[in-house]
């Protein structure tokens, strides 16, 4: 049983997916001297460790520019830091957790995702920790209320695209979450989950895709040789993918008026691959742009479908494909505007896809306040 | 998107001219061809021409009695008449043979008055220019949606078993599905390099509300660029070799099981090609194009879930090269399908889905001919038939690269409808037994028809006497109809489900086609002359019995009548080798009662009530069956004061009477019987076509003028004679009314099935379940 009085430090949530691993970590801040002397020397250098360093290893992040500060959580103040590295490693972070003897501080360890799932038994046996399993739908819909409600640091959490039928001058404009429901959230981690929520705690799956950032990323490796989401973003920005698809006018050449489809509209994705010459010619920035115009054109088409169908006008876009990726969300924003003719809306979060983690963070604390 | 203009082949300008077109075989009857329409895919070219073809019908005429009225003159004249049909050919070639083909029309081509070709699908405007120059016909394009649906229409509408749905492991692969009797609303699902997505709500109404930009296009090109493999079918082959699971990331890969909360299983795909981005390892070619093809036929599949559900549409449609005939694809999206709407909505698949395009580009330039107001049937002896395309499924297919596809249809005398008293006109299934799904009553059935060929060539050469080369028509047939049937024995499905009518429909259109319209027109002739001798006689005799005894020797005299059936193997060699072998005889082969199916006590029952108001009857075969069988029935009939419509084939089939048989037969009886000719002068008694040319019988393709008949007669019983009609076919149709259907079982293998033995008899009387004996027309009288 998890009911503690007075909730113990460290205070953490974790989210384990297909191919990252988020984590929050709640830094307090109104330490007294007192408790400084008492607490112990492992959980000081955790403290330390977490919130002196940027980077974890080879591949753990802080994302600084996502940390909120001056929460008051549980009565304390401190501030919340996002942290992801691969899942991959999480063997490495197991076998941590053991070396730093993580187990004697006696916290309740909150974990969401698959791999709360699929990594309990090693954290039980690796690391003598157990973990409290939380859904992973319900951490995320928590998550996304609780940080939309405390804002960014004073700013709004959540932010929507005015004039998303230019994608070159559309701007990005803050907007408040007000009123969230019903509303269409699509998360896109490695693959998609579709919920139509109405309210916090009644939503269900619409439908789902194999075709998410795994997807992107998987084939970007295969196609170009790159190895980091961040690398095949990059190249994406350079490439040009009407030198991939094969547009309305490459087949008609103009607009399909019969249909009204306009002739830049994409026919093909990867129809111009099809001819060895052109294999022949293309680049790698134009593979890599048009793999990821492909995986973001799909979700919007899919999305759309469900708003339409479920009659729901918000669309939410969540996860972490849509880190650092203007190219997407810009790319939704207008999808989802041109397809309803303006009936749909899509909006977007600051912490992209920390919210099945904070959701994970927030049931921790709700348990130690159970009497 | 439909368009495939980047699959045309770049080195086409290098054709292989070798190959020389057997003329008798393709581009067939071009003499009169007229109409072109062309339909040029990135490899595949169909055309599409209209032709009339000479035919030789055999016509009855009735000698004039008055004159002279001799025992030995027979009852009427059989002359053999040229005829002229409409017939629409469609044939598939590979690109590379377009010159050559070109070349082969431009020789054979005479007397047209064709001025254009209509034109569709992505490769047309770069052959213009040479079909110009070829065969000086100005090529006129066609929107390639408009002609896909319009194709779409046209088969749906008059190929009973057009569509399927394909079950991977199943013994048939293909299971086809009977057509709705209203063919809209539907979505088809084109995948062509896109996917176009097509809600067809009539004939001249659709819109397309969907696509996607995954298609064809992105397998081939994203698989080129993975596999280095630069051909379609390569890939699919690849795909077919593969196993996604390396490559793809599973629920389980991410759960470590299933995601149970949801119902995901473990199995599920979470994302596609999740594995390649993290793992330093290479993938096999098979299993990238495998994972590849999971991946865009699950997005279609998903895709086109959404808009069935959002148009509220269960029947959808699939289509363009991505699908071609392909059981990877086929059964990827079924599969995709299956998962997106839990079962509730079927993907279907066409048999001549590749033909859509040429046959819509037809009807357009065809528009002024109105050939929609016509219904038009499948050739079984100038089509192909569908082809299984994976090579590794059937070496048959191979040999068939490089070869030539055809389908033809004929243009049918008479519209064709649904008999109106069917109970429920979209889950009717004519045929008892499905072939293609049992392998055991196939391999019979196939042995069978084999085992009759040497009987039906012989009786279709003695058919035409003072023709000398006869008996090399004969053995062309018999070539054709051999050939059929081992095409059939390969692939069931060629033709849509295979059925006892199936095998005989086709041995009939081998027969006409080699200009054997009617084989048995001497011996049903023979038959009638000696069969009207007695018919006084056998009226007599019946008149004489007692009413109930007169009911059930009615009812003997009407299935000992149908003993006498060239058609059953087991009868003609008892009546080739016995001439003499009778009427009575035939009484006394049959079964005692209780029959094996037995409702003669419930008939009887109902007979001692009101009369009906009408009665169809499907009658069989000329001579003692309908002379001394069915006539007799019917007068007690008409004497009840029910009134009757005699249906009878349009075209010969087998020894079956057919309408103008019948018409002199009546005549001839009319002549002898007063009530028969009251009857038929006052209209009680009449005449119809059944519109059909089958020794079976298919209830939903029927002659319109019979359905505007029955329905104006407040037709309250049908009345179905024979095994063709009764057992092969519509031994399970549930009617509106009542319904009565009468056979001698004449096979043994079919009897043995049934639980009876040779000449067991079939009596099935039955009542619908919502009706009371009687309809309204008529006052329940309650025999006391």
């Amino acid at each position: 049983n998890h009911v503690v009085t007075k909730k113990t430090f460290p205070w953490f949530g974790m989210d384990i997916g297909g191919t990252l691993v988020k984590l929050v970590y709640f830094e307090p801040k109104d330490i007294t001297a007192e408790e400084e002397q008492e607490e112990v020397e492992n959980l000081k250098s955790i403290r330390r460790y977490l919130t002196s360093n940027t980077a974890y290893g080879k591949t753990g992040v802080r994302d600084v520019h996502l940390e909120l500060k001056n929460l008051t959580m549980c009565g304390r103040t401190g501030n919340l830091h996002f942290i992801r590295f691969p899942t991959q490693a999480m063997h490495r972070f197991i076998q941590m957790g053991s070396d730093k003897n993580f187990s004697s501080l006696h916290t309740t360890l909150c974990a969401t995702g698959g791999g709360a799932y699929k990594f309990e038994n090693d954290f039980r046996t690796m690391a003598d920790l157990e973990l409290l399993k939380l859904d992973e739908l319900d951490c995320l819909i928590h998550g996304l209320l609780y940080v939309d409600s405390v804002r960014f640091n004073g700013h709004p959490e959540c932010f929507y695209f005015e004039n998303p039928s230019d994608t070159q001058n559309s701007v990005k404009t803050p907007c408040s979450l007000a009123d969230p429901f019903p509303m269409l959230l699509v998360n896109i981690g490695s693959g998609v989950s579709i919920l139509a929520v109405y309210s916090k705690d009644y939503y269900k799956r619409v439908t789902g895709t194999s075709l998410g950032g795994g997807t992107f990323l998987g084939l970007c490796c295969l196609l170009t040789g790159c190895e980091t989401f961040e690398e095949a973003l990059d190249m994406a920005s350079r490439g040009d993918s009407s030198n991939v698809d094969k547009l309305v006018r490459d087949i008609y050449g103009g607009d399909y008026e019969r249909f009204s489809l306009q002739g830049s509209a994409v026919a093909s994705s990867f129809g111009h691959m099809m001819s060895k010459q052109k294999r022949d010619s293309v680049s790698k920035e134009d593979l890599a742009r048009a793999m990821l115009v492909t995986i973001t054109n799909n979700i919007g088409s899919i999305a759309r479908m469900c708003a339409v169908n479920e009659k729901i006008e918000r669309v939410v876009f969540v996860g972490n494909f849509l880190r650092i990726n203007t190219v997407s969300t810009k790319l939704l924003a207008y999808a989802m505007d041109f397809w309803s003719k303006g009936q749909l809306k899509a909006l977007f979060l600051e912490h992209e896809g920390y919210f099945g983690a904070v959701g994970a963070f927030l049931e921790l604390l709700k348990s130690s306040e159970e009497p | 998107m439909a368009a495939e203009s980047e699959r045309v082949d770049r080195s086409s300008h290098s054709m292989d001219k070798s190959i020389t077109l057997p003329p008798n075989e393709i581009f067939r009857n071009l003499e009169n061809a007229k109409r072109f329409a062309i339909d040029i895919g990135g490899s595949l070219t169909k055309l599409a021409y209209y032709s009339t073809v000479q035919h030789k019908v055999a016509k009855v005429r009735s000698f004039d009695h008055t004159a002279k009225d001799t025992e030995d003159d027979p009852l009427y004249e059989i002359s053999m008449q040229e005829e002229i049909l409409a017939r629409l050919h469609f044939i598939k070639f590979e690109n590379a043979y377009i010159e050559t083909c070109l070349d082969f029309i431009k020789d054979h081509l005479v007397n047209t008055d064709t001025k254009v070709i209509k034109a569709t699908g992505g490769g047309a405007h770069k052959f213009k220019d040479l079909i110009e120059k070829k065969l000086k016909l100005r090529v006129d394009k066609e929107d390639e949606m408009t002609c896909l649906i319009k194709g779409c229409n046209f088969v749906l509408r008059n190929i009973p078993h057009e569509a399927f749905v394909y079950v991977k492991h199943a013994d048939s692969e293909f299971r086809f599905q009977n057509t709705h009797p209203d063919i809209f609303p539907y979505l088809l699902i084109n995948i062509g390099s896109g996917v176009s997505i097509i809600k067809v709500e009539s004939e001249d109404t659709f819109e397309r509300v969907g696509g996607s930009s995954i298609g064809g296009g992105t397998f081939w090109g994203l698989g080129a660029l993975l596999t280095k493999t630069k051909r379609f079918d390569e890939l699919l082959q690849l795909a077919s070799k593969g196993q996604h699971t390396s490559v793809d990331m599973l629920v389980k890969d991410i759960y470590g099981g299933s995601y149970v909360s949801l119902g995901l299983t473990g199995d599920l795909i979470a994302s596609s090609f999740g594995k390649s981005a993290t793992a330093d390892k290479e993938f096999s070619k098979e299993d990238m194009a495998k994972s590849l093809l999971h991946m865009i036929s699950n997005d279609i599949g998903q895709l086109a879930c959404l808009y069935a559900r959002l148009h509220n549409l269960t029947r959808v449609y699939f289509g363009g090269f991505f699908i071609r005939g392909h059981p990877v694809t086929m059964h990827t999206i079924t599969y995709s399908i299956n998962f997106f709407t839990k079962g509730e909505v079927q993907a279907l698949f066409l048999r001549h889905e590749g033909y859509l395009g040429t046959i819509g580009a037809f009807l357009k330039g065809a528009e002024e001919d109105n050939p929609n107001q016509y219904s038009w049937g499948e050739n079984y002896a100038g089509s192909s038939g569908l082809m299984s395309t994976s090579p590794d499924l059937n070496p048959m297919q191979r040999a068939r690269s490089g070869t030539f596809d055809m389908l033809e249809m004929d243009r049918l005398e008479r519209q064709l409808v649904n008999l109106p008293l069917l109970q429920d006109p979209s889950s009717y299934i004519p045929d008892t037994v499905d072939l293609s799904e049992d392998a055991l009553a196939r391999e019979y059935w196939l042995y069978c028809f084999e085992e009759a060929l040497d009987g039906v060539v012989k009786r279709a050469v003695a058919s035409q006497p003072d023709l000398p080369e006869a008996a090399e028509r004969a053995e062309k047939f018999r070539h054709k109809y051999l050939h059929k049937l081992q095409t059939l024995r390969h692939q069931p499905f060629a033709y849509g489900s295979l059925t006892v009518r199936s095998l005989l429909d086709t041995r009939e259109h081998c027969l006409n086609e080699f200009n054997f319209p009617d084989p048995y027109s001497k011996i049903k002739q023979r038959e009638n002359d000696m069969a009207l001798k007695y018919f006084q006689k056998a009226v007599k005799s019946l008149e004489e019995l007692s009413w109930e005894q007169r009911q059930f020797a009615l009812v003997r005299g009407l299935l000992a009548g149908n003993v006498f059936d060239w058609g059953a193997k087991a009868v003609s060699d008892v009546l080739e080798s016995d001439p003499e072998f009778g009427f009575e005889q035939a009484k006394r082969q049959l079964e005692e009662r209780p029959w094996l199916i037995d409702n003669y006590d419930q008939w009887l029952e109902r007979l001692n009530g009101p009369p009906h108001k009408c009665a169809l009857f499907f009658v069989d075969n000329s001579g003692i069956d309908i002379i001394l069988g069915v006539f007799p029935f019917v007068r007690e009939l008409l004497c009840r004061g029910t009134e009757v419509v005699l249906a009878s084939n349009s075209s010969p089939a087998l020894n079956d009477v057919t309408n103008n048989e019948l018409q002199i037969l009546t005549e001839r009886i009319a002549a002898m019987d007063p009530v028969i000719q009251s009857a038929v002068k006052e209209d009680r008694l009449t005449l119809v076509q059944s519109g059909s040319s089958s020794p079976c019988l298919d209830l939903s393709r029927l002659d319109k003028v019979l359905a505007g008949v029955v329905r104006e007669r407040h037709t309250d019983l049908v009345i179905i004679e024979g095994m063709g009609r009764a057992i092969h076919t519509n031994y399970y149709a549930l009617l509106s009314c009542e319904s009565l259907k009468m056979a001698v079982i004449k096979n043994s293998w079919l009897a043995d099935r049934l639980g009876g033995k040779l000449f067991s008899v079939v009596f099935k009387y039955e009542v619908p379940l919502d009706k009371k004996p009687t309809t309204l027309d008529h006052v329940p009288v309650t025999p006391s």
